[in-house]
């Protein structure tokens, strides 16, 4: 069982940051998620838990008062476990339209990687990508595993206006613009559904940890998903994962 | 019901903030300065997590469509009621009809109107705080009606002095942020012993400082960041993270303000001096 050397940090009165090795890697993602499970379920007065790349935030609902103790605890908690704990992941997957009246950037992906439209849409579709954070937006969620011949730089200049559902390219990562924002990554597509739903207790259907894939779809498909997800009938289609 | 005559260049609905959503990027939102706040708040004898009118710069002029008891706190704005000038931190029973405005502003930068039984407005995940995205507007607009809660609590008033001394300080305490034992000691030292203005950069978002400070430290991997949290950005710049704040950053994060010193940040405005010190 392959433990990391975690660095502890408390952030404020009531918050403590847990480090990782700091690299964007599936397995130290893992393992951070894992034991944010395990934290939910069994550590007291967790007011709430965020998690990155490669560090956890914990938010106590009381100021620390010990805080030698405290990390005492969360160190034994860590090593604790006797192997890695299974939880299910949750694989999601998320309808795109790849038409030209979406991929507003698909043709400068396409001179600038030296690969055809086509080749984009495959090479885009067929990866899983793992949730390794949702930040910058309310429900934009940051995508790792994107295949080495579609990395691009942001735009130099950030578009104003990012059209909501925007499915985007920003350096090594993919991702979904939630709703309409100013945004500097280059945009492939759009998906009809939604990412983020106020009225909703758990606002986001995907968590961290969780994987994306997308699945193509044409202009009529997604002018008819559009609808289902109006009248609230469109059922996302997922998988659970269990590795 | 109260009538909004006039808005004012930025005011909005406030309370403690949105907890529990930040996981999946939602900012905290919640009154600036909480300290007067609350203090609005328990001259009401209301919940300290009512939600009040949270007015920027200039004040706002609004028209009461039913008797209430309000009590303004913050900066000084020079509060009317009908013309007359009205005592901050204090009860002031308004009456069917009246008219509250201000005038050009004194002290500070953020002034609080708290209303008897707290403002009710649409509640979005637990917290009536505005934010863009979140709530269907940011900020109040002109002819907005604010309903409030029935209450029938007494009040009583409070030590303005001490706040006002709270407001005027210029000693922002803070932690060592997660990256701050990365700095040169030269840097470190300039941090803790300079003396700092804001720029004219500034909102609910964050507050970029004038000075610069050389940068040393290389970018982190996308990472945790909360209200009060100093970011430094690769060409030297100093930003101090507010209450609207994004929940994640890539900027080294050197210092870490304490709830108590993001309050009195929050009433200072551009070419406002402070200094930081680690508690």
């Amino acid at each position: 069982m392959n433990s990391y050397n975690l660095k502890y940090f408390q952030y404020n009165d009531n918050s403590l940051l847990i480090s990782w090795p700091e690299r964007i890697d599936e397995n130290i993602n893992n393992d951070v998620n894992e034991f944010k499970n395990r934290l939910e379920t069994g550590f007291k007065h967790i007011l709430e838990i965020r998690s990155s790349y490669c560090s956890l935030l914990l938010i106590f609902n009381k100021k620390i008062d010990n805080i030698n103790r405290l990390i005492e605890k969360l160190k034994n908690l860590y090593l604790s476990r006797k192997s890695l704990n299974k939880y299910d992941r949750i694989l999601w997957n998320i309808p795109v339209c790849y038409e030209n009246r979406f991929a507003l950037d698909i043709d400068v992906i396409s001179k600038q990687n030296k690969i055809s439209k086509q080749d984009i849409i495959i090479r885009h579709s067929k990866t899983i990508y793992s949730v390794y954070l949702i930040g910058f937006l309310p429900g934009f969620m940051y995508l790792g595993g994107l295949d080495n011949t579609l990395h691009i730089p942001r735009k130099k200049e950030p578009r104003l206006r990012v059209p909501k559902g925007s499915v985007a390219i920003g350096g090594e990562q993919t991702g979904i613009y939630p709703q309409q924002s100013p945004g500097g990554w280059n945009i492939l597509g759009n998906t009809p559904i939604n990412l983020f739903d106020k009225s909703k207790d758990i606002p986001c259907f995907a968590k961290p940890g969780d994987r994306v894939k997308f699945f193509q779809v044409s202009e009529d498909q997604y002018k008819l998903i559009e609808k289902e997800v109006e009248f609230g009938l469109y059922e996302l289609n997922k998988e659970v994962l269990n590795d | 019901m109260i009538k909004v005559i006039d808005p004012g260049f930025y005011t909005s609905i406030q309370d403690k903030g949105r907890f529990g959503f930040q996981n999946y990027g939602v900012p905290v939102s919640g009154c600036m300065d909480e300290n007067s706040a609350e203090i609005a708040n328990q001259i009401l004898e209301n919940l300290t997590s009512s939600a009040l009118l949270e007015l920027t710069m200039t004040g706002c002029s609004l028209e009461f469509k039913k008797d209430t008891i309000i009590a303004v706190t913050g900066s000084d704005m020079n509060a009317k009621l009908n013309g007359s000038s009205i005592q901050m931190y204090n009860k002031i029973d308004v009456k069917k009809g009246d008219l509250l405005s201000f005038d050009r502003f004194e002290y500070g930068f953020r002034t609080y109107i708290a209303f008897q039984g707290g403002i009710k407005s649409e509640k979005v995940m637990k917290s009536r705080s505005m934010y863009n995205g979140i709530t269907k507007s940011f900020k109040i607009q002109k002819n907005d009606k604010i309903v409030l809660n029935n209450s029938i609590n007494k009040s009583r008033s409070t030590n303005q002095e001490k706040i006002q001394k709270l407001i005027l300080s210029d000693n922002i305490e803070c932690y060592k942020g997660p990256e701050f034992h990365k700095l040169s000691k030269e840097n470190k030292e300039n941090l803790l012993k300079k003396q700092f203005s804001i720029s004219n950069n500034h909102n609910r978002m964050g507050y970029i400082l004038n000075e610069k400070i050389k940068n040393n430290i290389k970018p982190i991997i996308t990472s945790h960041v909360m209200p009060g949290t100093v970011q430094l950005t690769p060409g030297g710049k100093i930003i101090i993270l507010m209450r609207d704040c994004q929940t994640t950053g890539g900027y080294p994060r050197i210092l870490q303000l304490t709830n108590s010193a993001i309050n009195i940040l929050s009433q200072k405005m551009t070419n406002s001096e402070i200094k930081f010190n680690i508690k």
